[in-house]
């Protein structure tokens, strides 16, 4: 029954994960651009959800979709602002831009407010469901179930809707895409605010589910969303579903064994092993890209 | 050019403002100097994080400190002389808070010297204690290695008010095996910080002599936010207890996700659980049956204590807290070695404080032992319904 338990701890950080590294493959997979900011969005979405619950009363969804709906404009703002006049530049100076940006965000935020702890106010009643001897709580299906019920629309903005057409065209070849008529400025902006609202929605549900949130926060979620990214295939939306919930799962056994100190450097012993024998990822097909 | 103008205004104004902060320092050296010359106050260079990382430590116990010498004085000083602060702002820097001891020593020529509030800024200024034989005295400082060198020899001239880190876990030894009637125990301890291992190794010495068993040991790192894994491991052994020595940032979401998990045994830390945060991160009903150790609770129905809650309330309008406390006994066991030094010399005060016992002090019964630790009791407190319950005094 322990390792069931474990399995289910393990699924709900996973969640976590493959909710911030739905952001960051979308936008990896259009502009292939690895936004090191996007941890520092899921702060933002975090506190943002935190005024709104503890500020305002409001209750969980309202909050839910004003934290997405202010981290999408501030995702398109910092694309506006740090990366659009790099589109043409090497892109190791768009990952060192987004190195910058991140490091700016979060020291504006410790800035603003300092960088004491904050904790979330108890929004959702919590129960526990004892299934098969397994404690589940109703967070956990909670963070599951928005985790999935998100990666479903997400799926289907970019293979049903015009916008999500004009995304895989500009991922496919930008240059071709805008001699078809294809705005391709607005279909990136449009790229950062879906991944950046995923983010702020990760954000929220992060506040709720481990209470204490901080300025910081957003550095070793954010990077351990970029290995789930990888180890399912940067780019692919469903493979960083899968890499997140891998990653949780993985970690989560890693603490069970005992070796609760390795759990961090497991995460990247397997981006390591990942890079080495299938660069590509789970769900990557064999073409022949570098990370 | 507007930039250059700005630049232009900004650097004078900074010249002003250190001009005239140059000028408010000098004068007061002066004031203070020309007080001493007619040689009938005692003093006592205070050197404390009044701004910086830890500023809250040092201002507490400063306000604890003053009104301690305010109550001395007005009762007619230390053997008729009156006490005489001379204060100085370390910023919560060790390398500040050495040059601020020198400056006391050799500039303020004063008998002793109280601080730092943590115990890396008074190691610092140890060797300049020993060097120009000033006591120094840390009210807060709880590592070891404040009064004991690396190599084992005691620093003679450096005391504390406040007792060690592995006392505590002593202490919570004998409350779990005695009070508590606990016979397996888990420990989770912070494996990133020395406080939190050295609690843990003390605690697991004392209770297994106690004759109780450590079914699980534990470990997460600082900044953790996930613990229900251990947690689970650790709910597989079935304890009937767990000691977590840890900080507050986490303890606050181990104790939630434990309680979660439906681990309602009793929970028990240290000082470092002591923060409002914790109850805004555990949650009230999380935090019931948890206990810990402290040097010090306002509820304590001791005399000595309610009269200094009084004396404290009066003076700032709020309830005191450890960090007052130490900073207010802090001089009064300075004050006790010197009237029994019978004078303001410094190594005769040294020899008198390291001959300290049984001197009643708000945070419990005080004596040195050759360690220059104290030997004191140490509070424990239950958390109920969100408050801090005073459970009991443990005399070592």
């Amino acid at each position: 029954m322990e390792w069931l338990q474990q399995l289910v701890n393990g699924i709900s950080l996973g969640s976590i994960y493959a909710l911030i590294a739905l952001g960051y493959t979308m936008v990896y997979g259009i502009i292939k651009l690895i936004n090191f900011a996007h941890g520092e969005v899921f702060m933002i979405g975090a506190f943002i959800g935190y005024f709104c619950i503890a500020g305002w009363g409001l209750g969980l969804f309202p909050a839910l979709v004003i934290a997405m709906t202010s981290c999408a404009i501030i995702g398109v703002v910092i694309e506006r602002i740090a990366y659009k006049r790099l589109r043409n530049a090497t892109r190791i100076a768009v990952l060192i831009t987004a190195i910058g940006v991140s490091l700016l965000i979060q020291n504006g935020v410790i800035y603003m407010r300092g960088a004491q702890p904050e904790a979330y106010p108890a929004v959702l009643a919590n129960k526990s469901f004892d299934f098969l001897g397994v404690q589940i709580s109703s967070q956990s299906i909670l963070i599951l179930s928005v985790s999935v019920g998100l990666m479903i629309i997400l799926q289907f903005i970019v293979h049903k809707t015009k916008i999500g057409k004009a995304m895989r065209a500009v991922s496919y070849d930008s240059e071709a895409a805008k001699l078809m008529g294809i705005n391709v400025d607005n279909t990136i902006s449009a790229t950062f605010a879906i991944g950046s609202a995923l983010a702020g929605a990760a954000g929220v549900i992060f506040g709720i589910y481990y209470t204490k949130i901080d300025p910081l926060m957003g550095v070793i979620p954010g990077l351990k969303a970029f290995v789930a990214a990888v180890l399912g295939g940067i780019g692919i939306i469903p493979g960083a579903m899968v890499g997140g919930l891998v990653l949780g799962v993985v970690e989560t056994f890693v603490s069970a064994l005992g070796f609760s100190l390795w759990r961090d450097a497991a995460a990247f012993i397997i981006l390591i092993l990942i890079l080495i024998f299938k660069p590509s990822g789970i769900f990557g097909k064999n073409t022949r890209e570098k990370v | 050019m507007k930039l250059k103008k700005f630049a232009g205004i900004f650097a004078t104004a900074t010249l002003a403002v250190g001009l005239l902060a140059g000028c408010g320092a000098g004068e007061k050296a002066d004031g203070d100097s020309s007080s001493s010359k007619g040689g009938d106050t005692i003093k006592i260079g205070v050197n404390l994080e009044l701004s910086g990382a830890v500023a809250s430590y040092g201002t507490s116990e400063l306000s604890g400190i003053e009104l301690a010498v305010e109550e001395i004085n007005a009762a007619g000083g230390v053997d008729g002389k009156d006490i005489e602060l001379v204060k100085v702002d370390n910023k919560s820097d060790p390398a500040e808070a050495t040059s601020a001891a020198l400056k006391l020593i050799t500039q303020d020529k004063v008998v002793a010297i109280i601080g730092a509030a943590t115990s890396g800024a008074t190691v610092a200024q140890a060797e300049i204690a020993n060097g120009n034989e000033v006591p120094l005295i840390s009210p807060s400082g709880t590592s070891p290695t404040v009064t004991v060198k690396d190599d084992g020899s005691v620093n003679e001239f450096v005391f504390r008010t406040s007792f060690i880190d592995p006392f505590q876990g002593t202490v919570a030894a004998n409350f779990a095996a005695n009070d508590l009637g606990v016979k397996n125990v888990a420990i989770y301890s912070d494996n990133s910080s020395d406080y939190s291992k050295g609690l843990a190794a003390s605690f697991k010495k004392d209770f297994e002599a106690a004759g109780g068993t450590v079914v699980a040991e534990e470990s997460y790192v600082g900044k953790d936010t996930d613990f229900r894994s251990t947690l689970t491991r650790i709910k597989a052994a079935n304890p009937e207890f767990i000691l977590i020595p840890g900080y507050y940032e986490e303890v606050g979401l181990i104790v939630k996700q434990a309680r979660e998990m439906g681990i309602d045994v009793p929970l028990m830390g240290a000082d470092g659980w002591d923060s409002p945060v914790l109850m805004d991160l555990a949650g009230a009903e999380a935090l019931n049956n948890t206990f810990t150790t402290n040097h010090y609770s306002s509820e304590d129905p001791d005399g000595i204590i309610q009269d200094f809650n009084d004396k404290f309330e009066a003076k700032y309008s709020k309830a005191p807290d450890a960090f007052n406390a130490l900073g207010y006994d802090t001089v009064y066991l300075l004050a006790d070695a010197i009237k029994r030094a019978g004078g303001a010399d410094s190594v005769k005060i040294k020899d008198a404080l390291a001959a300290t016992s049984g001197l009643e002090l708000v945070t419990g019964l005080y004596s040195v032992d050759e360690n220059h630790h104290p030997v004191k009791s140490a509070t424990i407190l239950e958390y109920k319904d969100g408050e801090q319950i005073f459970k009991t005094k443990v005399n070592p």
